[in-house]
């Protein structure tokens, strides 16, 4: 992805593959080719590449993949930091300030 | 119940049309809609169906321009519920969307020459990816549509076209429990479904990458830049008149001259982090955009410094360094939640150490700036 790889060893992303049935969907939903299936069991091939979307998670139907998901944008930190709540960008209430 | 012929609709109608999709549609009825073309209509055994057109007229181009410099971004949407494109029948696939109006225009632009169904959520007129990572793109909303307009009589397969960015919030497996239709993901890019189809349904591992190519940076800067919205008024002027002040009172000649450099400076400061650092991303050394952000603001400040803006005292130089500095690292921060990398984890690290520096450094500055006027 052309140089842009953000921190190293920061990502909450974890598999059990022994529960992995080798149906596919992680390495289908995920946008940064984290997965990787080699003979029925997903394993984890790019772990820093992983942005925490949680798409892998949603859609495991062993529920084998385990993430803490959220929006890495730094404006949702800090609406959740004044707010008091967790991490949130507020880019569906009109007027909210203009992350993603 | 299908696929009968279209009839061209006159504006009369139109109205009446849009009536009848706004009694379809579920949830919040307060969103400001944003008309698309439609060119005819459907009846099905769920009501009437409009066809949307395929192509973009100057309005839809000039909306999505606009949208990007933040005008009426907030209210650009669609009503949600059932769109056609062509004369799709029981056999056709279903391609679903948010209400964003943009997304809609992506996807109707990229079904051109097909016979296809538009499942549009309602995402509160928000994009597919941001909206499903707050679960309204997701597998709640997906189960009701799909069960209010009874899409089970409408097609005859059970297979459903979902985005693959949608994938943050809806839950395959959980969609086909549900209601028996299968969640096939499609291409990140709409641009790539024509291939995706063409290939029997099949989404190669370029289509499924994302990818943050020098022109997706570009487009999306002009949203960053009204971050600080009227602050960008307020700020600067604060700046004009306390550059008047010096030891023998206040000057408005002094607060003229010197209150343009640091407006210049201000404003560089603020361009240098919000649209240098997302340009020139990849190019620069360090992982944190932080500390892209610092360099880039080093670089302006130097540039500054050679143009004679920063002043002629040391502490007046170290003042505006750090201003610039601080200002240009908190802005190139900002962009992580534009960026298609950045996780949640590692954005709460970068913030931990450079939140509280870039507060100091732009503090200490501002100090610093203002004591220098007396000196």
């Amino acid at each position: 992805m052309n140089g842009l790889i953000y921190l190293k060893d920061v990502v909450t992303l974890e598999l059990d593959a022994e529960k992995c049935n080798g149906c596919m969907m992680c390495t289908i939903v995920c946008p940064h080719e984290v997965f990787l299936v080699e003979d029925r069991k997903a394993r984890i091939q790019n772990k820093d590449l992983c942005m925490e979307c949680g798409a892998c998670e949603l859609n495991c139907p062993e529920d084998a993949i385990h993430v803490k998901s959220g929006v890495g944008c730094a404006s949702g930190i800090i609406n959740g930091i004044l707010r008091g709540t967790e991490p949130t960008c507020d880019c569906s209430e009109p007027g909210g300030s203009s992350c993603c | 119940m299908h696929g009968k012929a279209t009839k061209k609709i006159t504006c009369d109608t139109r109205k009446e049309l849009h009536a009848v999709l706004n009694l379809q549609s579920v949830g919040n009825m307060d969103i400001r809609t944003t008309p698309t073309p439609i060119i005819g209509q459907i009846e099905t055994t769920s009501g009437t169906v409009a066809v949307l057109s395929t192509t973009w007229r100057w309005k839809d181009i000039w909306g999505s321009i606009k949208i990007r410099w933040s005008v009426g971004r907030m209210n650009y949407s669609v009503t949600p519920g059932l769109y056609a494109v062509g004369s799709p029948d029981q056999n056709s696939k279903v391609f679903v969307t948010g209400n964003y109006k943009l997304s809609v225009d992506h996807l109707r632009r990229a079904l051109s020459g097909m016979n296809a169904w538009i499942l549009v959520l309602n995402t509160k007129g928000i994009n597919v990816w941001c909206a499903a990572g707050k679960k309204t793109f997701g597998t709640d909303e997906l189960v009701r549509k799909i069960k209010f307009l009874d899409l089970a009589k409408i097609v005859t397969h059970r297979k459903i076209i979902v985005p693959q960015l949608g994938a943050t919030g809806v839950s395959a497996h959980k969609i086909k429990e549900q209601t028996g239709f299968t969640v096939i993901y499609g291409p990140v890019r709409a641009a790539d479904i024509k291939d995706f189809v063409d290939s029997g349904l099949k989404a190669t591992p370029v289509m499924r990458t994302i990818t943050f190519p020098l022109v997706e940076r570009l487009k999306l800067i002009p949203v960053d830049l009204f971050y600080a919205k009227y602050y960008l008024l307020i700020i600067p002027s604060l700046f004009f008149i306390i550059a008047g002040l010096n030891s023998k009172g206040y000057s408005v000649d002094l607060a003229i001259s010197n209150g343009v450099h640091a407006v210049v400076n201000l404003f560089a400061a603020y361009l240098s982090g919000c649209a240098l650092t997302p340009a020139l991303l990849p190019w620069i050394p360090f992982r944190r955009f932080s500390l892209k952000g610092i360099i880039i603001g080093l670089l302006t400040g130097i540039l500054l410094f050679l143009a004679g803006f920063l002043g002629s005292s040391f502490l007046e130089l170290i003042s505006w360094f750090l201003m610039i500095g601080g200002i240009s690292s908190f802005m190139a921060m900002n962009f992580t939640g534009s960026s298609t990398f950045t996780s949640l984890s590692g954005v709460q690290k970068e913030m931990k150490t450079a939140l509280p520096l870039q507060i100091t450094f732009a503090g200490i500055g501002l100090i610093g700036w203002i004591i220098s006027r007396f000196m």
